[in-house]
């Protein structure tokens, strides 16, 4: 009798202390409409402040022309933070991100969904999300080869508009979605050359988009001319996409994960043709992917990006050679790679922390196999380990590095 | 071998799809989806399936499964031709093939809760008896990695990897002898891809699952497989064992397929075989060899006279007349 009484009694106990655990669990993301109204209260007065200095008439081109750090650079992120403003919260999408593209070579930025990757590249662009999107601190240099090196996140919308797919173009992961699907290919490249080079008459716009679509390797030019974009297959819709982002000779073109949707097949052919490209016309390459394969075959430079920051940066062969990131580690380590056959595949524990209650600590951390007592300080500084190649990790630090090893 | 040891044995397997036109829908052609494509698989192990987009891996999962009908070839599924059962015998041996699809995101219904994703299913067919449902749930849920209060979330609560652990709960949860895996990977991250593709590794190991795991991503077939079918244009164009299709690649096709990986090493400057053009209309595939119209030993022959299966080594087969004795002893004479 007593044995089934205290059998009943443990299993209230245990119930109880579920629904508790519960309770706290819902706790965590809950939050209140009060809460909320005044979250968007207060981001309304910010994003406000914001919205009224890009609004100004008549802004002075001294305001948003600067100098760049080195001439060779054709963009300069200088600790650039990107916040969205949201009704739940602040998300620091981009986080104090610095890297330069130098002229002519090509950068690799590598990292999981939701890093930040794309929104360093839109930020580039002026066109992150507004008015919930700002650029709230740092700068973007662009060097536009004249002389002149602009801040582009000042820049006043009309001046940009001569910039955005004229000196810096891109090309986006879908090549399906990214064409319009009611007008004919030939017209929507004319397009992109007629606005920013008014001066061209019809025949010439005309022939500039023929030449344009021979350049990325499609024979029958005059054909794909008057297709439509359903009549192709992916990779020639790629090939019309990177024709587009070429045709005003850019200084530097965005390739945002330009193969993803692609077959590897299709995906070799459009490398080599990026490649030759590049060398055709001497333009920079910003390359976002989430492949390690891609960035190795393609990038000079690789920056590595978690959770809105750079966690590594280096040459290509630093990054592939010496990983020095716990995070970088991992993600090599976790990808299958041909002839290489292990018995289990690393995967990184846990799980990206929330976006909008970041820890104070490294982001990376609670994930990280190789944490030490240090690593629950504040975010570990910048560390050079060459002249090019920096890490953001306490067991690379002078003071922290005998304990390590201990 | 046996028949015995094959859990699933597919026979020449067709299947067209019909194109129709005009008023009266006038059967005008087909589309060659599948075209004759026959293999096994030994209960235990997993069989790899590699092409392009287009080239039919989908389909072939499909009518295994028989949610497409075939147009020929059969399907032996445990002894069973799986295209001959009646409605009442199919809804029997349905538990014990699954499929699991690529996209987390569409396969789950937005309006259910996680417990009954996974569970309506196994009322239905009445795996566990009543009073032991929840426990079952549960068990099924933390084999797959998921927590207990999951239960009554909705899909929109989770992360495209969690959600793929919820769509691999709801196949296992039938107690199924053979999964079709649908490029389960092929829309998640790095790091979460390791993560799911050593969940499906372990629980083959718990369950003795046998998978047929299609993919476009040959690192990651190689990975997984016991042996890899590479697929072209509706057929397969070489079938090995992992190690020796990864080993020595034969047909033209495989060797470009593989060489287009990129390696993630800056210093290997690849030697690369590089396709021209895009795989034709399995509408209108190309006569002789399929693949004569990109292949780079292409010969006069490839392009009238269909090649033959040739099996190279044991257990390696190839379709390609490079391989063929008696067409090259032809061409040498010849000359």
């Amino acid at each position: 009798m007593s044995d089934i009484s205290k059998n009943n009694n443990s299993n209230i106990n245990n119930d109880k202390e579920q629904a508790k655990d519960k309770a706290l669990r819902k706790k965590a993301n809950y939050i209140s409409a009060k809460e909320t109204s005044s979250i968007s209260k207060r981001n309304k007065k910010i994003v406000d402040s914001f919205e009224a200095k890009r609004k100004r008439k008549n802004v002075q081109e001294s305001e948003y022309t600067t100098t760049m750090r080195d001439p060779n650079n054709v963009v300069e992120f200088d600790d650039l933070h990107t916040y969205f403003f949201t009704d739940i919260g602040t998300v620091k999408a981009v986080d104090g991100v610095s890297f330069d593209i130098p002229q002519g070579k090509t950068v690799g930025v590598v990292g999981e969904s939701g890093c930040g990757k794309s929104v360093t590249s839109l930020s580039l662009m002026q066109l992150v999300q507004r008015p919930q999107g700002q650029t709230v601190k740092g700068e973007i240099r662009f060097n536009d080869g004249g002389g002149k090196a602009y801040n582009i996140p000042d820049m006043p919308d009309d001046k940009m508009q001569k910039i955005r797919g004229n000196q810096i173009s891109m090309i986006f992961q879908e090549p399906m979605t990214s064409l319009n699907p009611v007008f004919r290919i030939g017209a929507q490249i004319n397009e992109v050359i007629e606005l920013h080079n008014p001066e061209m008459n019809k025949d010439a716009v005309r022939k500039r988009t023929l030449e344009m679509l021979e350049l990325v390797g499609i024979a029958n030019a005059e054909g794909v001319y008057n297709m439509f974009p359903h009549e192709l297959s992916g990779g020639m819709r790629q090939r019309v996409m990177i024709g587009m982002a070429l045709s005003c000779n850019p200084k530097l073109i965005i390739a945002d994960e330009p193969t993803t949707a692609l077959d590897v097949t299709i995906q070799a052919q459009i490398l080599d043709l990026l490649r030759n490209l590049k060398d055709k016309i001497n333009s920079s390459i910003m390359l976002i992917t989430h492949d390690l394969g891609v960035i190795a075959e393609m990038a000079d430079y690789v920056v590595v990006m978690y959770a809105g920051r750079i966690v590594e940066k280096g040459t290509a062969h630093e990054i592939f050679h010496s990983p020095s990131h716990p995070y970088t580690v991992g993600l090599m380590e976790s990808k299958p790679a041909i002839n290489k056959r292990v018995e289990r595949l690393y995967s990184i524990p846990g799980k990206v922390p929330n976006p909008i209650n970041m820890p104070n600590y490294c982001y990376f951390r609670d994930r990280c196999n190789r944490a030490f007592d240090k690593c629950a300080g504040e975010y570990p500084p910048e560390i050079y380990l060459s002249d090019t190649h920096m890490v953001t990790c306490y067991r690379y630090a002078e003071d922290t590095k005998g304990e390590v090893d201990k | 071998m046996s028949e015995n040891t094959n859990l699933l044995s597919v026979k020449n397997l067709k299947k067209y799809f019909p194109i129709k036109s005009g008023l009266l829908g006038g059967q005008k052609g087909a589309v060659k989806a599948v075209d004759g494509v026959s293999f096994d698989i030994p209960k235990g192990k997993t069989l790899g399936l590699v092409g392009e987009s287009g080239c039919g891996k989908t389909t072939i999962g499909k009518t295994i499964l028989r949610l497409h009908d075939k147009t020929e070839g059969e399907v032996v599924f445990d002894g069973v031709d799986i295209h001959s059962l009646s409605r009442e015998e199919l809804r029997k041996i349905r538990p014990r093939i699954q499929i699991i699809f690529q996209d987390p995101y569409s396969s789950l219904s937005p309006r259910m809760p996680i417990g009954e994703i996974i569970g309506e299913a196994v009322r239905e067919h009445g795996i566990v008896p009543k009073e032991q449902f929840d426990d079952y749930i549960t068990k099924i849920m933390r084999d797959c990695g998921l927590q207990e209060y999951h239960k009554d979330r909705y899909p929109h609560e989770f992360s495209g990897g969690q959600r793929q652990r919820i769509c691999i709960a709801r196949a296992l949860a039938l107690n199924p002898d053979f999964i079709v895996c649908d490029e389960p990977v092929s829309a998640l991250d790095v790091s979460i891809q390791a993560q799911i593709i050593n969940l499906l590794e372990d629980l083959q190991d718990k369950y003795n699952l046998t998978y047929l795991f299609i993919s476009h991503d040959l690192s990651v077939v190689e990975h997984i497989s016991d042996s890899v079918g590479v697929m072209y244009l509706g057929s397969l164009v070489e079938f090995a064992e992992t190690d020796a299709i990864f080993g020595k690649p034969l047909h033209p096709y495989t060797q470009a397929l593989f060489s287009a990986i990129p390696v993630p090493d800056p210093d290997i400057k690849m030697d690369r075989v590089i396709l021209e053009g895009s795989i034709p209309s399995p509408a209108n595939p190309p006569k002789g060899c399929k693949f004569h119209t990109r292949c780079r030993y292409a010969m006069d022959v490839c392009k009238v006279e269909p090649p033959r299966t040739i099996e190279v080594d044991p257990g390696h087969k190839v379709v390609c007349h490079l391989y063929d004795e008696e067409i090259m002893k032809n061409k040498e004479n010849e000359k």
